[in-house]
């Protein structure tokens, strides 16, 4: 009951670890995979004395990157065609109509990409302060959601002037898709019979 | 054992009432959690409601657009039509997906099942919808059109709260004040299609109860004894009135529904429609010919611009674009606009004209006998109908403790102290403000006070939320609306005077039902008894009447007013042969039962205490009109 039979004994455990220290260093993907997976071996450091690590320069080993799912990508895109006609749009030669002609076209776009993002995401200002207000930014703020611009010297506590107020999701709740469902399909063809 | 017991019982009692709004247009959820509510505090929220918005495609939605689409066999892809509570491909689909894909497919969509189901010319069993559609589309009735909606109500509460199955919570349908006892009956069976018993509830009531909930208690300071609320509720399809008092029992307030309005097939969508054949016509003139996908892209932007305009007073026009069916979208689209004035004339004073209290709708007779498409009334004027319901009214509180200094001969029409509206049309302060200006005009040419708006209204969800609350109020825990029945019920017999020959026997109207029988109680007709055959059919003809507040049953009137009674369909008695030999002769009393489910039920009974339902609205023979 206390010993499972698939758990590797103490030799075998060191011989797991002495390769993935090797693959570790030598395989930059197989070394994110290690970093990321929680359990895995770099809680536990492999104990230094056993095995003297090759003094050889490290490699900056580039950052993993995220690559997004297209399936949200397309829905979404799908919703603005279907709400507000956006690759339409964007698919049009500005240079033959008159502004009256556009202007009566991006209403249509206006209204419809409005109520995409009024009924998928909630977005709130990241920056309550109205903009041109002086505002304060003190030690540790969040570097990701504001962006210093300008004279960017010295330390915190910063001070300047709000030029954008920002943009944050709150939430998003795109639709729910069939198991088959073809994303790319993002606007099907019309054929009136 | 007595805790296995008492555990058991728990099981089994409701953990949430439920409040259905089966609209005309669309329907919603709300629900009470009834463990977290205590007295007046009833902590509610609305159920967001799977549905399928695109092939493929399910998004919760907080209302289920009341159409059901269905699509050609090639028309969607396998797995594109599946809803996430089954693997199995429905063969009609409720929704979002069902108005919009309908839209350019008519020929395949329901609409309106709810109007179809109240409509007494038609056999609301037999698969009719839609009624335009070509011989190969499947069609189904109107029945199962409302079974559809509620199942995929009851299939989305199962997905949200696996742990309160449906049917096992305490469920409200709301139905229009209006709605007879034939159309309330269906209504239920519907539900009991879907796999629930319900408890049904008139709209303008359920509006009252959620504008009392949402008031936290404060509503006993926002009407007095004595006032008289008039419900005013346009909905997507239909107007209904109700007229409800309040009276003072026992040191607290009671409201009192005295009085329902007439059915009037008339709605904001009406509205929306006479302002895009408008603009239609305005852009044809121009040389510009739409057709029906511009048709319904422009009935959608008349939509949008007249809600700007009758939400903002000052704003002059708003611009509507017809976008291009092809994917050229700026050279194709056709841009025009709305103007106050467009507005102003066609709704303001096309709706709700300025009346005088004496105006009347207008009634074109009937073209021919066969009727297809539905009873939409006549007159499109809602402020002429509330004249009308109004000055039918006029004695309704007459009888009412602690009314009775309040009515008085010389009035016209029933004096209102207070308006409560409800329906999305309201949104519109304009529009609103127009009605309540129109009956103050009445009010104040007859002496009276005028009559004040209740605030805070929950213009489109108040129904569903209302239901829930009533479906908690019943359970013991808020407010009751009480007056019962709103109509008094006949059945048509012969008078037994001499046969003249070429003459038909006068008829007579005997008394079933008197108004206002509470939920729960029985009746039995005294004296007549009525030979019943075994094995055969009889039909009686049906009548209601919505003023005749003093007939008692068993009463029988041999004159009436043309407006007193109306004609419903024939109600039918069968007499089924078990036990007994067919062509015998059954004497049987007539009994009427106002169910707590509220529905109303007549029944036969033989004198050995056997007992039949006597069914509204049968029809074996539909061409028989």
């Amino acid at each position: 009951m206390t010993q499972q039979t698939n758990l590797p004994g103490f030799f075998s455990r060191l011989s797991i670890a002495f390769g993935a220290l090797f693959k570790s260093l030598g395989d930059a993907e197989f070394a994110a995979r290690v970093r990321d997976d929680g359990v895995g071996p770099t809680a536990a450091p492999v104990p230094a004395p056993v095995a003297p690590a090759p003094v050889a320069k490290p490699t900056p080993t580039p950052a993993p990157l995220r690559t997004p799912t297209p399936d949200a990508a397309l829905q979404l895109l799908s919703l603005f065609q279907r709400e507000a006609r956006l690759i339409d749009f964007a698919h049009e030669n500005l240079t033959s109509y008159s502004d009256a002609d556009i202007g009566a076209a991006a209403r249509v776009v206006h209204e419809g990409c409005a109520r995409v993002l009024r009924e998928h995401f909630s977005i709130e200002p990241v920056r309550s302060e109205a903009e041109g207000s002086r505002i304060t930014l003190n030690e540790g703020f969040d570097a990701a959601s504001v962006r210093l611009t300008g004279n960017v010297v010295g330390t915190a506590p910063f001070n300047g002037t709000l030029s954008h107020r920002g943009w944050r999701a709150a939430s998003v709740t795109l639709p729910q898709l069939a198991e088959r469902h073809d994303a790319r399909v993002l606007a099907p063809a019309e054929v009136e019979l | 054992m007595n805790n296995i017991v008492s555990d058991a019982v728990n099981t089994n009692e409701p953990r949430y009432a439920i409040g259905i709004d089966l609209g005309t247009t669309h329907s919603a959820l709300s629900y009470v959690d009834l463990q977290a509510s205590d007295g007046e505090q009833a902590v509610d929220a609305v159920l967001p409601i799977p549905q399928l918005t695109a092939p493929g495609t399910i998004e919760a939605l907080p209302l289920l657009p009341s159409f059901l689409y269905l699509p050609h066999p090639d028309e969607l892809p396998a797995g594109e039509r599946a809803l996430p509570w089954s693997d199995a491909e429905e063969n009609a689909i409720a929704g979002e997906m069902a108005r919009s894909r309908g839209a350019t497919t008519p020929i395949r969509l329901v609409s309106s099942a709810k109007s179809w189901l109240c409509h007494p010319g038609v056999d609301r069993r037999a698969a009719i919808l839609p009624s335009d559609a070509p011989d190969e589309v499947t069609r189904v009735s109107p029945l199962a059109a409302s079974t559809h909606y509620l199942r995929h109500l009851r299939q989305a509460w199962n997905a949200a709260h696996p742990e309160s199955p449906f049917d096992q919570q305490s469920v409200t349908v709301t139905i229009p004040a209006s709605f007879d006892p034939g159309a309330r009956e269906l209504t239920a069976e519907a539900a009991r299609l879907a796999g629930f018993t319900p408890t049904l509830l008139e709209e303008p009531q359920a509006a009252l109860y959620s504008w009392i909930q949402g008031s936290g208690g404060r509503w006993r300071k926002q009407v007095q004894p004595g006032d008289i609320i008039l419900v005013v509720d346009v909905g997507g399809g239909t107007s209904d009135f109700s007229l409800i008092a309040i009276l003072e029992r026992d040191g607290k307030l009671e409201p009192h529904r005295v009085a329902v309005g007439d059915h009037i097939l008339l709605g904001g969508d009406n509205m929306d429609l006479a302002l895009a054949h408008f603009v239609a016509r305005k852009l044809s003139a121009n040389g510009t010919q739409l057709d029906a996908w511009q048709m319904r892209a422009l009935t959608y932007g008349c939509r949008s611009a007249k809600e700007a305009l009758l939400a903002d007073a000052n704003a002059t026009t708003h611009p509507i674009v017809v976008p291009s069916r092809g994917s050229k979208l700026i050279g194709g689209s056709i841009r025009t606009e709305l103007t106050r004035d467009e507005v102003t004339s066609f709704i303001t004073d096309g709706f709700f004209p300025r009346v005088e209290a004496s105006a009347r709708p207008t009634v074109r007779a009937r073209a021919g006998l066969t009727q297809l498409g539905l009873p939409y009334a006549q007159d499109a004027a809602i402020t002429r109908h509330l004249a009308a319901f109004l000055a039918r009214q006029a004695g309704a509180t007459a009888e009412l403790e602690g009314f009775s200094g309040r009515v008085s001969a010389e009035h016209s029409f029933l004096h209102p102290s207070a308006v409560l509206f409800n329906g999305g049309v309201f949104k519109s302060g304009i529009l609103a403000q127009r009605v309540m200006d129109t009956i103050n005009d009445w009010l104040y040419m007859e002496g009276a006070e005028p009559a004040r708006m209740l605030e805070g209204a929950d213009l489109d969800l108040a129904v569903a939320r209302g239901a829930a609350y009533f479906s908690y109020a019943r359970r013991g825990g808020g407010v009751r609306i009480r007056g019962g029945t709103a109509r008094s019920y006949y059945v048509g017999v012969e008078s037994s005077m001499p046969a003249i020959p070429g003459m038909e026997p006068p008829l007579e109207a005997l008394c079933v039902a008197p108004f206002g029988m509470e939920e729960g109680s029985e009746l039995e007709l005294p004296g007549q008894e009525f030979g019943l055959v075994i094995g055969e059919p009889v039909t009686f003809r049906f009548f209601g009447s919505t003023t005749r507040r003093q007939d008692r049953s068993g009463d029988v009137l041999e004159f009436w007013g043309p407006d007193e009674l109306h004609e419903m369909n024939e109600i039918q008695a069968t007499l089924p042969a078990e036990g007994r030999v067919a062509g015998d002769v059954v004497q049987v009393k007539l009994h009427a039962l106002a169910t707590d489910a509220g529905t109303l039920e007549l029944l036969a009974v033989a004198r050995d205490g056997q007992r039949w339902k006597i069914e509204f609205d049968v029809r074996s023979a539909p061409e028989a009109q």
